[in-house]
């Protein structure tokens, strides 16, 4: 018989699959015990009582029409970016490289716009900014690609590096094509002219890009649960081998999933030069590309969930941020709580796939977080 | 002539951050871990290291002495980052949660973190400074020997620097002597290696991986610090540390996971981060902006070169990233 000290005090096992109310259940818990962590973090820093302090960034994100757009044109942007780096995922490919990837995209918008700009009449100079976008951005997640196919290279190491190389190449050009010379900034492109610009719908400035990256936002559905390919990267992310055993060339589907997923970076890249900022800078994606990730994983690569996720993440930031205007306090306020939330759903995704029994009692235990 | 005397200070001090950084990054890759919240780490570090500084100015008002000007913001830069590397393990070995998306979020949180209080200090303590500059703590971390001047070039590349920047050395060589030859680092290497394998020859995974996690943070931390109180003569400004973490995550691939490799390393590294400065451009002010492409381009090329000989021994931790659950195949 064995002695009650050689048990452990509790004992942890996989669960089964939970169903999935039970599963948003857990999460939403993470998500209120965050929100109730950074309010006390809040009021710590400034003289609000909670209450005001959800009431602050409620104002923020929704306060006038400006703002709502704001937050439309935000959450749309880091969609974009993270269902570009969400067939990657699925593929268990950690591109954390989108940030180099849509600086590509938005500079071979930009390049286009400049040396184009004059001679090609607008819808044409439009498809061509589109194709360099998509082209440059596809470009840019295929090297590490090809390396992983041929020599298996860490493919989270080489595309943090390519970003890097992105931003150097973005402020090489900068410098090349400053207006004016020695100002170490390009301007708004095409000013007189809006040459490139891609068109307004009605008076509403940010319409557009929300509207290209909705029908984005299906078809990445479309493409990861209805088709060949999208069923083809998942095997490859369950397991290498079963894949190779089934006759899926797993090389191919690599090359062919980067190509996509650079290519939805090349059309963030687009949108930001192209539709919004008409300029481009180094700080561009600002931070973007890693949120992405993020946004991705919380919402275990189900495209309809980044929504969700994406709109969480844009509207703390964006709460945040009135909060610190407010106070005067550095902006830099949202990434704290940012970092709180992250951490909690990190933290309950456990609850959700393992178990925790304790000595003795016998019952499972539910508790989240 | 290409001017080495003045060249190779510039480019120790630039690559000692780099070296704390590395140093604690490789001691956790070694454990498995792939702590990609270095920066933010570095980030937190650094600004302990400020909070506790500025409030001992503060409250000394002007007369300092030597030991708590110094002992002060190391241990706070230790408690701040120990409780990243912490929070780091408790998520992805206690919870077992994704590497990538836990340390991407520390990375976050720490640099928001660093650059919010470096912000805000002033404003929330209510002081009447009009920015944080420690120059009374910085003396003290960046006072270099006594006849280091009078020895010339000798004096100048060996000798001017602060005893953080020995103290970076020192702690690469003990790691790397920590892992190559004792006890701990073969068991540290082997639950980095396979800790399936680790585990069932009774070498405690979780303990190895905390402990290793925890020591790199607080080392990487030192980084952060060393960056402030004497690169930047104490002067905080927000997002000056720019990308050194992410520098110091390329160095550890760069050195194929040693740390003794990575005392030179890091200062070609550094080399390479300001060599801008020093090679004739003229006017065209763009080429600079390429050649701070250079570290990052350098450290692909080694990651390609390891990948396709694919040697045993160069290559990363075999479990680098994953998460081990003794109940799973």
């Amino acid at each position: 018989m064995l002695k009650q000290g050689n048990i452990p005090l509790f004992h942890i096992s996989r669960r089964k699959a939970l169903p999935w109310q039970l599963a948003w259940l857990i999460r939403g818990v993470a998500i209120v015990l965050a929100l109730l962590v950074c309010a006390i973090i809040t009021t710590q820093m400034t003289d609000y009582n909670p209450l005001q302090v959800y009431a602050t960034m409620w104002n923020g994100a929704f306060g006038t029409t400006r703002k709502i757009w704001i937050l439309g044109q935000d959450i749309a942007i880091l969609l974009c970016i993270s269902l570009a780096v969400t067939p990657a995922f699925k593929m268990r490919f950690w591109n954390i490289g989108a940030e180099g990837q849509v600086l590509a995209g938005g500079l071979a918008c930009a390049a286009c716009m400049i040396c184009l700009g004059d001679t090609l009449p607008n819808a044409l100079l439009i498809v061509c900014m589109a194709a360099a976008s998509i082209a440059a951005g596809a470009l840019w997640a295929l090297i590490p690609a090809i390396f992983k196919a041929k020599w298996n290279t860490n493919e989270t190491l080489f595309t943090l590096m390519m970003n890097y190389v992105a931003t150097q190449l973005v402020a090489f050009f900068v410098i090349v094509w400053e207006v004016p010379k020695g100002a170490g900034k390009v301007g708004i492109i095409n000013q007189a002219t809006e040459a490139g610009w891609l068109p307004q719908i009605g008076s509403y400035k940010y319409l557009l890009n929300i509207l290209i990256v909705a029908l984005l936002t299906i078809g990445m559905y479309v493409y990861l649960n209805y088709t060949k390919q999208g069923y083809e990267l998942s095997v490859v992310g369950e397991s290498e081998h079963t894949a190779r055993y089934v006759g899926i060339k797993v090389s191919r589907v690599i090359l062919r999933t980067l190509l996509l997923s650079g290519a939805v970076c090349g059309v963030a890249g687009l949108l930001l030069v192209g539709g919004t900022d008409h300029t481009i800078t180094t700080t561009i994606a600002d931070g973007r590309g890693f949120t992405a990730v993020m946004v991705s994983w919380l919402a275990k690569f189900n495209p309809i969930g980044m929504i969700f996720a994406s709109f969480l993440l844009v509207f703390l930031d964006r709460g945040a941020s009135e909060i610190s205007t407010n106070f005067g306090l550095n902006q830099s306020f949202g990434d704290i709580l940012t970092g709180v939330i992250l951490f909690f759903i990190i933290g309950s995704e456990f609850f959700i796939t393992y178990q925790v029994q304790f000595r003795r009692s016998g019952k499972k235990e539910d508790d989240n977080v | 002539m290409f001017d080495f005397v003045s060249f190779i200070p510039r480019a120790v001090v630039q690559g000692i951050p780099l070296l704390f950084g590395a140093t604690g990054e490789t001691l956790t890759e070694k454990s498995g871990n792939l702590n990609l919240g270095i920066p933010g780490v570095m980030y937190v570090g650094a600004i302990s290291g400020v909070i506790g500084a500025f409030f001992y100015e503060q409250s000394a008002d002007g007369a300092l002495h030597a030991f708590p000007a110094i002992a002060i913001p190391l241990l706070c830069c230790l408690l701040g980052s120990l409780l990243m590397g912490l929070i780091y393990c408790f998520l992805t070995v206690s919870l077992r949660a994704n590497q990538n998306v836990t340390g991407l979020a520390m990375a976050t949180f720490g640099v928001g973190f660093g650059n919010f209080f470096g912000g805000s200090l002033i404003r929330l303590t209510g002081s009447e400074v009009p920015s944080i500059a420690l120059s009374a703590t910085s003396a003290y971390f960046s006072k270099s020997l006594p006849f280091a001047s009078d020895l010339g070039w000798f004096g100048t590349i060996f000798l001017s620097y602060g005893f953080m920047a020995y103290l970076a050395v020192v702690l690469a060589l003990a790691a790397s002597f920590l892992l190559r030859r004792t006890r701990t680092g073969l068991h540290l290497r082997a639950v980095g290696e396979s800790p399936a394998t680790a585990d069932a020859a009774g070498i405690s995974t979780t303990r190895y991986k905390y402990g290793a996690t925890c020591v790199g943070s607080m080392i990487a931390g030192l980084g952060g610090l060393y960056y402030v109180m004497d690169y930047a003569s104490g002067v905080w400004s927000n997002n000056a540390f720019g990308d050194r973490g992410w520098l110091a995550i390329a160095l550890v691939i760069f050195t194929i996971w040693r740390p003794n490799v990575g005392v030179l390393a890091s200062i070609l590294f550094g080399g390479l981060y300001i060599l801008y400065l020093y090679i004739p451009t003229g006017t065209n002010l763009a080429i600079k902006e390429l050649y701070k492409m250079l570290p990052y381009i350098v450290t692909i090329i080694v990651l390609i070169i390891v990948s396709a000989r694919n040697q045993k021994e160069n290559q990363p931790p075999e479990s680098l990233g994953l998460a081990y659950f003794r109940e799973e195949r």
